[in-house]
């Protein structure tokens, strides 16, 4: 029988296989934060202990600030209660983890894959929706709540129902100044915020193959934006090349068998799909987002279409409501939109390609609105630096923070103000997202610094 | 299920007001915006329900005035009718707790953000999914809010004379229909838990953690 990827993984983690319903499925590594507390909370209100503390990892991301490492400079007394909670809940729990002040410290799904955490083959789960990022490694990884979070550390299983297979084929060189991220916003455009639900994506193609590693976690990153829990790609030398000699990745004759093993994961030549997408790689453009959905985006030599020509009634609804929120007429060219702020990290794009391609456009320049660019990774802060990206960055009037969740989910102070508009490499561009009553348009590192530099979203392709 | 405690009040029929809620889309981030998900749970998470849209911003969150939002109704309704992709976005359980802690028993869709989908069983709450034809129908006399029945034991839910059929998987309709999560009923797996991880450690070992 022909399977996908994700057929090999799931069938090697049932425990208790069910024909009809959620089966009971093995959790390799459970990644943990600051807003694990509720599952910490249940487990002691339970009398439960944690079943294998080994396979759980803890860093703190979401609400540490970025402008120091000291729990007492957060943003709040009561968010840096947060930041101590935790660390007393991984005291508690005797959970591997990263403190604040670590230099490995950074967001859950960019230390990952950079500690070795993330290997191909496993069930990676993380209460947090972009934990689909890991897939890119050829992991099943997946976003749960509290509760199933709590469930994993009691039993290091979770009840779940096998998604339906969707293969997004991209094929095709990639345009100059089109990266990963316009890729993902072209998919999530062409098939909608809902047009993934139920399934699990695999990424496919000669333009995905052509990605590098930071490339791909970007793609797998913003799956559940069209609405999948689960975005993969089938693991290949340049993922084995990246995992060889990290921290926590196996060694020597372990790293043998391993490796003998995930050059077996990939889809089978008859697999079925429920759905096939294709897209063709080489007519993809930098694009911009213009309302609150992330698949509410378009080209940037493009315009703000009309609402009124939607035929779907709950459809232009929703997009004159967004329209409204923004504060943008439609026909408006996406180019003379002016900005007010910007906003350069998030899971999607703090990596150090993605901070590379920033700083290529913003070197010997100057921007025209505030902003911060955040690491996703002490590691990657200090690689950074020793490449002189901070010079950059600070040269150009940016500040240079530590890393964390930061403005992608503005839960540690770092926010817009209210009617703020702003240029942003995240990868949410909901109602209130950066901050109450702040707009943000979604694009790529290069393109937001673009629009930081000319005080309106810009064409990094006719950048001089 | 015996060994289960009762986590969540038992659901199996439910007659009750329901609000019909516009917009496609919304996400976890509208259901309860992130700054209160470092609150505690025992203070309860009603109030902070669609708290931008319902309250008008003043100086921060304790000058607040609530505005017409239907949700700020004298008579709170316990079903939500919304539109496609509700809850969306953050995998945030918060969501949830804001939705039970106001109230709200029953959502009925079209479709569903998975993860929301997912968390609310756990906490006693019951999404339905009906085909665009059934919803239609259904939400035909609600302006904004009607009577609506759910019947969970028959899956089943009605309202202006019409009545439409709902699937769910018999798991989740014994965990609410008997008001419990799969905890206590994993823990009772145990042995297979402990085969599985012998056999497993055997074909992948070099995915089991080091002895240190």
């Amino acid at each position: 029988m022909s399977l996908t990827l994700f057929d090999k993984i799931w069938s090697t983690h049932l425990v208790l296989p069910r024909d009809e319903g959620p089966s009971l499925l093995y959790i390799d590594k459970h990644i943990v934060h600051e807003g694990s507390f509720h599952a910490f909370n249940a487990l002691r209100t339970r009398k439960l202990a944690l079943r294998h503390p080994d396979r759980v990892f803890g860093v703190p991301d979401h609400y540490v600030p970025t402008h120091s490492r000291l729990a007492k400079e957060a943003a709040s007394e009561e968010v840096g209660k947060m930041i101590v909670q935790f660390d007393r809940n991984m005291q508690w729990g005797q959970v591997p983890h990263f403190k604040l002040a670590d230099e490995r410290q950074g967001i859950v799904h960019v230390i990952g894959p950079e500690q070795g955490l993330t290997l191909p083959g496993t069930v990676v789960v993380c209460s947090d929706s972009h934990t689909s990022t890991h897939g890119a490694l050829g992991a099943i990884a997946f976003g749960i709540g509290q509760s199933e979070s709590m469930h994993v550390m009691a039993t290091q299983t979770l009840w779940q129902s096998k998604p339906k297979a969707m293969r997004v084929r991209i094929d095709g060189p990639l345009s100059a100044g089109v990266s990963a991220k316009d890729l993902i916003l072209a998919v999530i455009c062409e098939i909608g915020a809902a047009g993934a639900v139920g399934h699990a994506i695999e990424y496919a193609g000669t333009t995905i193959e052509s990605l590098d590693i930071e490339g791909r976690l970007t793609i797998c990153n913003m799956s559940i934006e069209a609405g999948a829990r689960f975005g993969s790609i089938a693991p290949d030398d340049v993922v084995f090349d990246y995992i060889y000699g990290r921290p926590q990745s196996p060694k020597g004759e372990r790293w043998e068998q391993a490796l003998a093993y995930w050059r077996t994961l990939k889809s089978d030549d008859n697999a079925h799909f429920d759905r096939e997408v294709v897209l063709d790689g080489s007519k993809i453009k930098p694009m911009v987002t213009w309302g609150t959905s992330p698949d509410a985006g378009a080209p940037i030599d493009g315009v703000v279409p009309d609402p009124a020509r939607l035929n779907d009634v709950a459809q232009r609804v929703s997009a004159k409501a967004a329209l409204e929120y923004m504060a943008i007429e439609p026909g408006t060219r996406l180019k003379d939109i002016a900005v007010d702020r910007v906003f350069i990290g998030s899971c999607t794009n703090s990596r150090l390609s993605d901070l590379r391609e920033a700083a290529r456009v913003l070197r010997g320049r100057k921007v025209r609105v505030p902003g911060m660019v955040v690491p996703g990774s002490g590691l990657i802060k200090r690689a950074a630096e020793a490449e002189g990206l901070d010079r950059v960055f600070i040269a150009a009037g940016l500040q240079w923070r530590s890393a964390g969740c930061s403005m992608c989910a503005a839960m540690n102070g770092d926010a817009g103000q209210p009617g703020e508009r702003i240029a942003s490499t995240s990868n949410r561009n909901f109602v209130g997202r950066q901050g109450r009553g702040t707009r943000t348009h979604l694009m790529s590192p290069a393109m937001a610094a673009a629009a930081a530099v000319n005080g309106h979203l810009s064409d990094v392709r006719e950048w001089p | 299920m015996s060994r289960s405690t009762v986590v969540f009040e038992p659901l199996q029929t439910l007659t009750a007001r329901a609000l019909d809620l516009p917009g496609s889309n919304i996400d976890t981030d509208q259901i309860i915006p992130a700054r209160f998900l470092k609150k505690e749970r025992a203070a309860g998470y009603g109030q902070y329900l669609f708290f931008d849209k319902r309250f008008n911003a003043g100086s921060d969150d304790n000058d607040i005035s609530p505005n017409e939002h239907p949700l700020n109704a004298t008579e709170p309704p316990k079903i939500l009718v919304v539109q496609d992709n509700f809850g969306c976005g953050s995998s945030r359980e918060g969501a949830i707790y804001a939705l039970v802690d106001y109230g709200i028993r029953v959502v009925v869709g079209t479709g569903f953000g998975d993860i929301f989908f997912n968390n609310s069983f756990k906490n006693g709450l019951l999404p339905i999914r009906l085909t665009p034809a059934d919803h239609l129908a259904l939400r035909k006399d609600l302006s904004p809010f009607g009577l609506i029945t759910v019947d969970l034991v028959n899956q089943c839910v009605q309202a202006s004379g019409h009545r439409a059929s709902f699937d769910i998987d018999p798991f989740s309709k014994t965990c609410l229909l008997q008001g419990v999560d799969e905890v206590a009923l994993t823990l009772g797996h145990e042995a297979e838990i402990s085969a599985f991880e012998d056999s497993y450690s055997h074909r992948f070992p070099w995915l089991t953690p080091p002895k240190d």
